[in-house]
C-alpha cells in the first residue's frame, strides 16, 4: 500500500520539472513536449486522489484530459509546421512577429 | 519495504530520470525518447493503483499516437540539435528560482493535507473499467459528445493549418 502523498509529491516533481523544460527549452517541439508532461503529472495526480477517495470520477476526468491533449497535439504540430515553413526554424527566440 | 512501495520507487525515478533527460538533451528526438519513457512508467503506477483502463488508454494515446505524432513532425522537418541563444535575461534569472519556489508551494500544500496523507491507494480496490464506462455515458454523457465534436474541430484545424497555400 502506497502512501497518496507520495503520488502527489511525484506529480509536483514531474509538474515542476515541466515547467522548467517550457522555461528554458528553446526548441518549439521541446516546449511542446514539456507541456504534455505537465498534463501527465495532473493526470497522475487525478488517479491518485480518484483511488483514494474510491471515486471513479477522477479517471473519467483523466479521459477528458487526453482527448484534450490529444487535439492539443493535432492543431500544436499542425502550427509548428507551418512555423518552420515560414521562418525555417524551429527556434522560439526567432518567431517573433508580434514583437515591435 | 512491502513489493508495492519498491515498484513505486522503481517507476517513480524512472518518470524523474526521464524527465530530467528531456531537460538535459539537445536533440529533440532524444527528448521525445525520453518522454515515452515517463509515460510508460506513468502507465505502469497506474496499474499499481489498479485503474488498468487508465493504463491501456495512457499507453494507446499517449505512447502510440501522441508521440508517434511528435517523432513524425521531428522527421518531418528535420529538427536538429538546438541551437543555443543567450536565454532571456528574465528567464535566466528567475527561472530557476520560480520554478523551485512552485514546487515548494505544491509540496506545502500536499503536506497540509493530512487527510490524503493518511489513506493509501490500494491496488484494485474500486474503479475498474466497468464502472468508468457506466459514469462516463451516464452521468458525464454530454461532456463526451461535446469532446467529439472537439476532435472534428482539432481536425479542420490541423487540416487547414498544414495545407500549402494557393498561388
Amino acid at each position: 500500500m502506497v502512501p497518496t502523498s507520495y503520488y502527489l509529491i511525484l506529480s509536483a516533481v514531474l509538474f515542476g520539472l515541466g515547467v522548467v523544460a517550457f522555461v528554458f527549452k528553446r526548441n518549439v517541439i521541446t516546449i511542446f513536449m514539456s507541456i504534455e508532461l505537465m498534463l501527465n503529472a495532473v493526470n497522475l495526480a487525478f488517479v491518485a486522489f480518484s483511488q483514494a477517495r474510491h471515486q471513479s470520477d477522477g479517471q473519467v476526468f483523466v479521459l477528458f484530459v487526453i482527448v484534450v491533449a490529444a487535439a492539443e497535439a493535432a492543431v500544436g504540430l499542425g502550427i509548428i509546421i507551418l512555423m518552420a515553413r515560414n521562418r525555417q526554424s524551429l527556434n522560439v527566440e526567432r518567431v517573433d512577429f508580434l514583437k515591435l | 519495504m512491502t513489493p508495492q512501495l519498491a515498484i513505486f520507487f522503481v517507476l517513480a525515478a524512472l518518470a524523474v530520470l526521464g524527465a530530467l533527460n528531456l531537460i538535459i538533451q539537445r536533440h529533440p528526438i532524444h527528448s521525445a525518447l525520453s518522454l515515452i519513457v515517463v509515460m510508460i512508467a506513468l502507465a505502469g503506477l497506474y496499474l499499481l493503483m489498479g485503474s488498468e483502463f487508465v493504463a491501456a488508454v495512457q499507453i494507446i494515446v499517449y505512447g502510440g499516437a501522441i508521440m508517434v505524432l511528435f517523432v513524425f513532425v521531428i522527421m518531418l522537418l528535420n529538427a536538429g540539435v538546438e541551437e543555443r541563444t543567450n536565454v532571456s535575461k528574465l528567464a535566466g534569472v528567475a527561472g530557476i528560482p520560480l520554478a523551485v519556489a512552485l514546487l515548494g508551494f505544491l509540496a506545502a500544500a500536499i503536506a497540509r493535507s493530512n487527510e490524503s496523507a493518511q489513506a493509501g491507494v490500494e491496488a484494485g480496490t474500486l474503479a475498474n473499467t466497468k464502472e468508468i464506462s457506466t459514469m462516463l455515458f451516464k452521468d458525464f454523457v454530454y461532456p463526451f459528445e461535446l469532446t467529439s465534436f472537439l476532435i472534428l474541430v482539432a481536425i479542420l484545424g490541423a487540416i487547414v493549418l498544414a495545407q500549402r497555400e494557393k498561388s
